[in-house]
Order: C-alpha cells, then sequence, then structure tokens
C-alpha cells in the first residue's frame, strides 16, 4: 500500500525540461479522469441529490420527487436496521476472512518452504484459484444442490449417526452465515495465498539461516521473523478483502434468494441497497448509498492511517 | 548422527502431510467443477427427481445438442461474450495502467490528491451508481450497445492500484530515464519500456478483468434486450426462464459448462503469468 | 482487488432456484424444430387472414411483440395462420415484420424493460412501438391498471366480450380494471388441483380412486385429518408447506391492500395456522418450490402424498412421461403413478396474457393475433393437442373431458379435463390487487420464519413481513 511518494521524475534537474515532462501526467490521467467523471461520478452526484428526495415508483405510477430534506435518513437510522444489517455484513466476512488468511498462510508457508521443497506447486496454485471462475449464480446452484434437506452433506451426516434427521443449513443463522463464509473462503482462498506467498519469497534466506544458527525452532521463526517481514502484504490482503467484504452481495443474495430468511439474519447491507433499488426508491437507496459512503470513509480512514505508519517503518529500514 | 537423520525423517513426514492436505484442498476445489460437469451429462428428469448424483449420466451430448439446435444462439452469444470481456480487459488493462505510470513516473500538482482519490473511488461501491448509470445511457439511448459495457472499464480503480503497486517495485526510474536520453517520446516510452516490463501484472490483470466481464449479468441484462447482442450470462438466465415444455435444467447445465470452458483455457494459458505476476505484484518492496 | 472486483461482475441476484418458473403455466410447442411441422397453411383459412396484408398499408411495418420466453412464439409460429418464420424471434405476417423481444425474467428485468418502454411509447419511432406485450398474473393488475393506461381496452382494440364468452371469467378478472374494462386476453386456463401419489393413497386412504381421494380432502379439516394419516403411516402430506399457500391465497375474501391499507386476510391466516401445526407435527416441510426438498417426492415409490398444480406441472415438471423417449427417470410420473382431484378449494396457477400495447401502430394485426390466439376455438384445440396447454375454453375442455385425447399418462391414463374444468368454472379472482406478488413472496419468506421457529411469534413474523413489503412499496401502510 506504498505510497510510493517517490515519483521517478521527482529529481529535480533544471527546470523546464522537468516540468515538460510531468505535463504528461495530465495527459496520461486525462481518460481515466473523464471516463471516470461521465460514467461514475456524475451518477454518483446524482445519487447523493436524489437522497433528499422522495422519488419512487408505485406500480407503473412516479411519486415524486418531493424535497423531503432529511426525511429518508432519519427513517433508515430510526429504523434500526442499519447497525444490524452492518454486523451481517462484519460477521460473515470475518467468518470468512479468518480460515481463509490462516489457510492461505499455512499454504504459503509450505510453498515457500526450501526445506519441504514440494513438488507440483504450478499445479497446486493453479487449482486453488479455479473456484474463482465459476460464476456465483452457478456456484450457488450446485451449493443448494449439496446442502438441501435431501442433498449429500445431509445423507452423509445421517449415515455417519452425527444427526438423525436432516439439518436445514438455510433455516438457521449460523449455518446460513457458515455457508456464505464458506463460499467466499472457497472462492479467494487462493488467491490469498499466492499474495502472501509472494511476501514471503520476498524475504531473504539469510535471515532464517541467521535465527537457525541461533537455536530458533520453526514456530519461532515463523512468529518472530516471517510474520513481522510480512505485515505490509497482510495489511494489503486486509484492506482489499475488506472492501470486498463490506461489498458482499452476491453470494449472500443467491444463497439466500434475497436475504429474507432466516430473519434477515445473512441481509449485507448491499443487499439492503439493493431491496430499494429493487422498487426504484431512488429517494431511498440515494441516502443509503451517502450512509455506505460515509462507513466506508471513515474505514478507509482508518486503513490509510495504519498504513501510513507501515509506511514511516520502511523509510526508516 | 541420529539427530541428521530423524530431521530427514521430520521432513519426509511433514512432506506426506502436506501433500495430503494440498490434495485434499484441490479435490474441494475441483469438485465443483465436477459436479457441474455430471449436471450437464444429466436430463432434465434426472436433474428433477434426484438433486444429486456422483456418477455421471449419458444425456451429455443430447443436452449439447439441445442447447445449439435450440433457438437461443449461443454461438453468436459466446462471441458477443469474447468481444465484451476482451475489449473491456484489454480497454481496463491498458488505460489503468498509464493512470498508474501518470502517477508512478510524473511529479505534478496533485499528484497526491488523485492518488488518494482514486484509492478512495476503489471503496464505492459499484451498486450506489448502477441506477442513475442506467438512466443516463438510456437518455443517450445507449441500450442495445456495447460502448455502456466496454468504456467505464477504462476508469478501473481496482486495477490501477494493482498496477501501481507493481511499478513501485519492478519499474526502476533508471529505464524511463534511459528511454528519455535516446530521445523517445513519453507516449513512447510507455508503450515501449514500460508495458512490456509489465508482462506479467498485465496478465493478471487481463484475467481478472476478463473473467469479470464475462460473469457480469446485471449491467448488461438491463441494457441488452437484442437477440443479436446478447452475452451468454443473460442468455442462460433466458434458458433458466425458459417455459415449461422447453424447461430443461440439463441445457441449463450444459450451457454453464459451454460458458466456462472458455474461460478456464483463457486462464489456463495465462496461468503461469498470472502465478507469477501476483508473486511480483504483490507488495515485496 | 478481490472481492470488489467480484462484485462489480457478479451482480447477480439470481435466484438461483426460485426459478423464474414459476412463470407459467405453459409449455411452448417445439418451435425449435418446427419449421417443417408448422400447420401455416394447414388448418384455418377462416377466421383470420383479414388483417394479414389488404389493409396494413396505413399501418406500421413491424409488429413489435415483447415477451420473457420462447412460449408465445411457438404458439403463434405454430399456429397464427399466415406467419412464416425467418429466425427464432422474427418472422413475417403478409408483409409486416414480426420481431419478438425476449428479456428474462431475472431480476425483474423484464417488467423493468417494459416500464421503460410502455409509458412512452407514443413518442417511440414508428418500427420501434411495442405492439404486443404479455404478461404474468402476478403483476398484471399493474399493466392493465386503468390510470397506467399502457395496455388498451380489449373493446377498444376491437374484442367484444361476445368474443370472449367462452372464456373462464377467472382469466378475465385477473385483467380488468377498476372500471371494469378487459385489457388482456389469454389463451391459458391454468386451473388447478391436487395432485396425489396413488400408490400412497392406496395404502393410507384405501383408494386411489380420484372420487374416494377427492372425499378425504375435500375440505381443510378433512384435509389436516388425511395430513395425520399419512404422518402416521411415514409419509409426508405436501413437501412444503408453500405448496398450499395458493389455494388459500387465492379463496380471500377481500384484497392485500384496500385504500393503501395492508390486511392480513382470515384465509391467509389460515392457511399460517394450518401450516404451522403440520409443520410442527412433522406433515410437511418449510423448503422452498422447487427446491431440491420438494422435488424428493417426485422419485419413485415417493415419499410425499400430494402436490398441488395445474396440468403442466403433472406434465412437465414431475418427471419423464411414461414413453417419453429420455428413458425411465426413476419418476413416479413415469410409471404413471401420479392422480388428480379438485383438492380442498378451486385455485389456479400460472398463465400468460397477451396485451395491446397503448400507442401500438398496427391496430388491426394486433386486434387479429389476439383474437385468433386467445378466441379461436379450433386454433385452441390444436394448441391444446399438439402443446398440452390447458386452454382458456369452455367448449374445447368440455370435448377433451368427453374424448380419449384428454387421457394423461403420468395420470395412469386418468382424464383431468372434467376436474380441471369444473376447478377453473370456481375461481375466483375478484379479489386481486397490484401488489400481489410482492405481497405473496414477503408473507412466505417471513412466515417460513415462523413455521422453522426462527422468528419468535406470528407477530414478529407478522412485523417481517410489513417491513419487506414497505421496502417494495413505500406508499403502503398497515
Amino acid at each position: 500500500m506504498a505510497k510510493s511518494s517517490t515519483a521517478v521524475a521527482a529529481v529535480p534537474r533544471g527546470g523546464s525540461k522537468v516540468t515538460r515532462y510531468n505535463v504528461w501526467g495530465y495527459i496520461f490521467l486525462i481518460p481515466f479522469i473523464a471516463v471516470f467523471a461521465i460514467f461514475t461520478l456524475v451518477p454518483l452526484v446524482n445519487t447523493i441529490y436524489n437522497s433528499f428526495f422522495e422519488n419512487y415508483v408505485d406500480g407503473l405510477r412516479q411519486i415524486g420527487p418531493n424535497f423531503v430534506g432529511f426525511d429518508n435518513y432519519v427513517a433508515l437510522f430510526t429504523s434500526g436496521d442499519l447497525p444490524k444489517y452492518f454486523a451481517n455484513t462484519m460477521i460473515m466476512w470475518v467468518l470468512g476472512f479468518i480460515p481463509q488468511i490462516l489457510v492461505s498462510l499455512l499454504l504459503a508457508a509450505w510453498f515457500s518452504n526450501p526445506s519441504l521443497r514440494l513438488k507440483g506447486q504450478r499445479f497446486f496454485k493453479t487449482v486453488i484459484y479455479l473456484p474463482n471462475l465459476i460464476m456465483a449464480s452457478a456456484f450457488a446452484m450446485l451449493f443448494f444442490t449439496m446442502f438441501s434437506n435431501v442433498g449429500p452433506v445431509n445423507s452423509m451426516l445421517q449415515g455417519m449417526g452425527i444427526i438423525s434427521e436432516p439439518y436445514a443449513f438455510l433455516d438457521h443463522a449460523g449455518s446460513t452465515r457458515g455457508l456464505v463464509a464458506l463460499m467466499n473462503f472457497l472462492m479467494w482462498f487462493g488467491n490469498t495465498t499466492i499474495l502472501l506467498l509472494s511476501g514471503m519469497l520476498g524475504i531473504s534466506t539469510d535471515l532464517f539461516e541467521a535465527a537457525e544458527i541461533d537455536g530458533a525452532n520453526g514456530t519461532q521463526i515463523f512468529f518472530k521473523i516471517t510474520m513481522p517481514l510480512l505485515k505490509p502484504i497482510f495489511i494489503y490482503v486486509l484492506i482489499t478483502s475488506l472492501i470486498g467484504g463490506l461489498q458482499m452481495f452476491d453470494v449472500p443474495q443467491i444463497l439466500t434468494d434475497g436475504g429474507e430468511n432466516p430473519q434477515r439474519s445473512a441481509m449485507t447491507l448491499i443487499m439492503f441497497l439493493n431491496k430499494h433499488l429493487f422498487s426504484k426508491n431512488y429517494g431511498m437507496a440515494g441516502a443509503l448509498s451517502v450512509i455506505l459512503l460515509i462507513v466506508t470513509a471513515i474505514l478507509s480512514f482508518f486503513v490509510f492511517k495504519m498504513t501510513a505508519s507501515d509506511e514511516v517503518k520502511k523509510k526508516r529500514k | 548422527m541420529s539427530e541428521m537423520k530423524q530431521r530427514g525423517g521430520g521432513v519426509k513426514a511433514r512432506r506426506a502431510v502436506c501433500y495430503i492436505v494440498l490434495i485434499l484442498i484441490s479435490i474441494f476445489c475441483l469438485f465443483w467443477f465436477y459436479v457441474l460437469f455430471i449436471n450437464a451429462t444429466r436430463s432434465n428428469g434426472e436433474l428433477q427427481t434426484a438433486g444429486f448424483s456422483a456418477i455421471p449420466s449419458t444425456h451429455l451430448i443430447e443436452n449439447f445438442t439441445n442447447l445449439f439446435q435450440g433457438s437461443i444462439p449461443v454461438g453468436r452469444g459466446m462471441l458477443n461474450s469474447f468481444i465484451v470481456s476482451t475489449l473491456t480487459a484489454v480497454l481496463s488493462v491498458y488505460f489503468s495502467t498509464m493512470t498508474a505510470y501518470a502517477i508512478h513516473a510524473y511529479d505534478f500538482k496533485g499528484r497526491k490528491l488523485i492518488f488518494t482519490f482514486i484509492l478512495a473511488i476503489m471503496m464505492i461501491p459499484t451498486q450506489v451508481s448502477t441506477l442513475g448509470f442506467v438512466k443516463m445511457m438510456e437518455s443517450w439511448k445507449l441500450t442495445n450497445n456495447y460502448i455502456p459495457l466496454i468504456i467505464p472499464a477504462i476508469a478501473a480503480p481496482v486495477t490501477f492500484f494493482f498496477m501501481k503497486q507493481y511499478m513501485d517495485s519492478n519499474l526502476p526510474a533508471s529505464l524511463i530515464e534511459a528511454s528519455r536520453m535516446d530521445g523517445a517520446g513519453e507516449f513512447m516510452t510507455f508503450n515501449r519500456i514500460c508495458l512490456p516490463l509489465m508482462g506479467p501484472a498485465v496478465a493478471v490483470q487481463l484475467i481478472f478483468s476478463f473473467v469479470s466481464s464475462w460473469n457480469n449479468y446485471f449491467l448488461p441484462a438491463l441494457l441488452i434486450n437484442d437477440e443479436k447482442m446478447k452475452t451468454l450470462p443473460i442468455q442462460i438466465a433466458q434458458l433458466r426462464s425458459a417455459d415449461f415444455l422447453k424447461f430443461d435444467m440439463g441445457q441449463v447445465y450444459a450451457m454453464i459448462a459451454f460458458a466456462i470452458f472458455p474461460v478456464i483455457i483463457v486462464y489456463l494459458i495465462l496461468s503461469k503469468n498470472i502465478v507469477g505476476g501476483v508473486t511480483a505484484g504483490g507488495v515485496k518492496e | 482487488m478481490r472481492k470488489s472486483i467480484k462484485s462489480i461482475l457478479g451482480t447477480g441476484l439470481a435466484a438461483a432456484m426460485a426459478l423464474t418458473m414459476v412463470a407459467c403455466g405453459s409449455q411452448g410447442g417445439n418451435s425449435g424444430s418446427s419449421s417443417t411441422t408448422k400447420p401455416a397453411a394447414s388448418s384455418q383459412a377462416a377466421s383470420s387472414q383479414a388483417a394479414s396484408s389488404g389493409n396494413s398499408g396505413a399501418e406500421g411495418k413491424v409488429l413489435n411483440v415483447q415477451v420473457w420466453n420462447e412460449e408465445f412464439i411457438s404458439r403463434v409460429t405454430d399456429h397464427y395462420p399466415g406467419y412464416t418464420k425467418t429466425d427464432a424471434t422474427s418472422g413475417k405476417i403478409g408483409d409486416v415484420d414480426v420481431k419478438f423481444t425476449i428479456t428474462p425474467t431475472k431480476d425483474n428485468a423484464y417488467q423493468n424493460n417494459l416500464d421503460k418502454l410502455l409509458p412512452n411509447n407514443a413518442k417511440a419511432d414508428a418500427n420501434d412501438k411495442v405492439d404486443i406485450f404479455l404478461i404474468e398474473a402476478d403483476y398484471a393488475l399493474k399493466y392493465v391498471d386503468a390510470d397506467a393506461n399502457v395496455a388498451m381496452k380489449l373493446s377498444d382494440v376491437g374484442i367484444t366480450k361476445d368474443d370472449l364468452s367462452d372464456q373462464y371469467k377467472y382469466t378475465q378478472d385477473i385483467v380488468t380494471d377498476k372500471n371494469g374494462d378487459i385489457r388482456a386476453s389469454s389463451w391459458q386456463a391454468c386451473s388447478a388441483g391436487l395432485i396425489y401419489n396413488r400408490a400412497i393413497a392406496k395404502a393410507v386412504l384405501g383408494s386411489d380412486d380420484p372420487a374416494e381421494v377427492q372425499k378425504a380432502v375435500s375440505d381443510w379439516s378433512k384435509y389436516n385429518e388425511t395430513a395425520a394419516k399419512m404422518k402416521a403411516a411415514g409419509y409426508l402430506m405436501t413437501a412444503t408447506a408453500n405448496d398450499t399457500f395458493r389455494v388459500y391465497s387465492n379463496n380471500v375474501s377481500a384484497p392485500w391492500v384496500k385504500d393503501n391499507k395492508v390486511t392480513i386476510d382470515a384465509n391467509i391466516k389460515k392457511w399460517v395456522d394450518d401450516s404451522k401445526a403440520q409443520v410442527d407435527a412433522k406433515q410437511t416441510g418449510t423448503g422452498d418450490l422447487w427446491g431440491d426438498e420438494w422435488k424428493a417426492g417426485f422419485k419413485a415409490p415417493g415419499t410425499v402424498f400430494c402436490y398441488f398444480g395445474p396440468a403442466w406441472l403433472i406434465n412437465f415438471s414431475m418427471g419423464n412421461a411414461p414413453g417419453s423417449d429420455k428413458g425411465d427417470d426413476g419418476s413416479v410420473a413415469y410409471q404413471g403413478g401420479w392422480g388428480f382431484c379438485e383438492g380442498p378449494q378451486g385455485y389456479y396457477w400460472g398463465g400468460t396474457w397477451v396485451c395491446a400495447a397503448n400507442g401500438t401502430d398496427n391496430p388491426t394485426l394486433v386486434k387479429d393475433v389476439i383474437k385468433t390466439m386467445t378466441t379461436d376455438k379450433k386454433v385452441l384445440k390444436e394448441i391444446a393437442m399438439k402443446d398440452s396447454d390447458c386452454v382458456n375454453s369452455k367448449s374445447v375442455l368440455k370435448d377433451l373431458a368427453g374424448s380419449a385425447d384428454g387421457n394423461n399418462k403420468v395420470l395412469g391414463g386418468q382424464n383431468p379435463y372434467a376436474t380441471l374444468a369444473a376447478g377453473a368454472e370456481k375461481v375466483d379472482m375478484s379479489n386481486t390487487c397490484p401488489y400481489d406478488q410482492g405481497c405473496n413472496e414477503a408473507f412466505q419468506s417471513a412466515m417460513k420464519d415462523y413455521f422453522t421457529g426462527t422468528a419468535a411469534s406470528y407477530d414478529a413474523a407478522v412485523q417481517a413481513f410489513q417491513k419487506a413489503v414497505k421496502e417494495k412499496y413505500p406508499s403502503l401502510t398497515f
């Protein structure tokens, strides 16, 4: 997450020439900024504007837009739903993220461990990436079949005598969230493994050798050397996963068919937003979007602070 | 001596454990592809009456024949998906790299601000602006047009971020300087020096953007309804809303398999670069 | 980078399971391969050639038809005289080009598309004007609304009450606006009944004769008694509580919404009480329709006594029919092991209605297409024979009931048409409202939590229902 603060051309070496080069910085930015402004910023500003209006569709009838000030915001906050959906989102993210990071660390440690010299690494690295390629909706269809009351998982559990009658996975908050987390885990742990692996391979082997000579054992080496040096990439994984977690939508939406059951315990913030988009409730959706923006902004602030302190350390090195 | 031997034995045992775990995990990952394939070999009747089976049935060819002889132009759909996804991937990667290059290689006023700004954008959920976007495209008469599916990919903050990270560790200033000394223009330097050096990163992001565009249903479904322009995910949805006589889960699974196939091929071709690319692009400084 | 990418793309709201099939009853002819068998010239000359070519000079050159699947396309291809197929989604009638536009129902895409097109139809370019669009019962009232006025009154199209006299009344009630004007017409009458497993009926009730079985389920209290007997014998009454929902909800005494106020009808409440008792007694499950748990009873010898459904469910969803070229799939259906009776209350499930879009520039042709496809008895008989639709014609159903043509292999040779026809007469759809689809879905979801015990009480489940309705329809109150 480096700020990479040292731009290449930042070495001023005689004025005008450098400045002339640097104009190209602006030029190269034009396509991105222009496209962003047209296709994202304009609709986004429109969204914020809409959040102050009552504006929805009832059948084919357009209601509004009528200016209502902060009414939409008040309605959202007083309903008490937001903390719940925020909590759902975070719980499911954490449930998926913890095994993801643990399994990925383990696999990355194995892949990078020179004394193990695992064969077929390329095969394994490729395979753990594959689940990411299946369309989420197709993936969910397979999950339904596997975990239905009459599915193979239940018959296996019954066969082993663990349960006497089928367990309805999608009727219980815990197991529903668990399945969402499992799907997210499956789709993303390969990616995390490879990222962490890259960090580990970057650590100089001299350090390990020195530690071994000092008599450190494997566990000590891992916690005293590998982990601290892995911190930047760890933070990078954390940030990207957190963003993904906050925007979690398709997996729980499809797996719970809209998130109503059980007791909306797998309803994420974006799924809630989607409910309002469905009735073309531009006012409510707009207000919710703005709140989401503020939440992400706050979280990003912490994240940036974390990485900034990381940056300082790196510079000291 | 004995200690050495013991350690050797320990490594062997540990290696065995590693292989077992890796193989189990691989099975867990590949299992879904297997079920998908099994389901594509089963008839609608079999899929309706028995939810799950671990044994392939005999209807694979029949399902594919029905799929291709049915009235949904799946070949055309694949071509469309291919056009949209390829262009999306190429534009997204090229321009996001260019943007990253602008931030990386030049020093200008507002540079830091723009960098932070783009990172902030990365955190905005895309759903937030979807409705406004669709409304706008309708008023511009850009429905049944690939422009709204492709062009917005030029501003891909996530791709940008990755490229920026990669450049920090893999694109030394000296190379750019050298290119300038040789009298190459800035644009030339970007195309001839920078892009080739970004090879693995480009491969990674190409496949990422390609896959995401390939699987995208939501936006295309809102914007495309011309039969000749529909992409594969829309066609799959259409197959799933087929009327009763035509409703055939076997065909649906055959089509999903059909749709996944090219992505896997593209992925396998690029996978060498991907594994290497992510490695190099990771934050290792 | 990871998930964010994925969510950009993945926004598939897809209810992967809730296969949009609920769509409806329909069985679209084998039009895929039908260009050879098309009876274009064959059957009738009488009724309809009128509009084809002669007077189309003053009218539009393109007939645009909005659909969500191929059902209607294949009906027109196979049965509309003078239609020549160009490719899967276009053809010609005389010198008018017919263009079908398919928008899948998933994620509401079909309705979103109509909502975009219809209000501006009058202003659209002549060749882009929507001329005909199709609707389903679930959201029909939205489009036949008198104030919205996007579907023409059939009387204005030139189709008289007389033309429609052979249709079942409920199929007209659903598409009648508040002023009493009919604004759509259907070729299907998806009246439905109770489909029971004959072997289980014999074992538990002592007979698999439809009349005998009907006695055991003729009203809800008898039905509940039978459910207890089934449980005692080790069978489920229905696979899920959702099976009976349509039966109760079609027989309400007041609509969901009146004067913007949502009320839960006594019959709906009865569904909740009956279902809760049955779920608690393990006489039924709580899975979703079309889920694996629901379909489990399709497999021979069967664990579920009955399903609720119309003809299309029997013919096309419960497995391969005996003698099917797809072979024995191990289903009860393949053994002809189902029976059909009326059940506790009359109801319907599914159906597709045809509307003339306001602003059409092909009024004469539109009139002829609707009239021919939904009221012409010859055409309807053909459709019934070729596509197994339960057609919307009292006289055709009567014919079928009295002939071996109506015998059904899945039902072990039973002829269900007399029961279907009687059922269609009994369906009462005067209490529909434009919010039905949203209310029904929200209610079933909320009550599922009550049945499974995740919601603490009925009141808590009702609150969840009200919240979900408010999100869908902000204007409603409770």
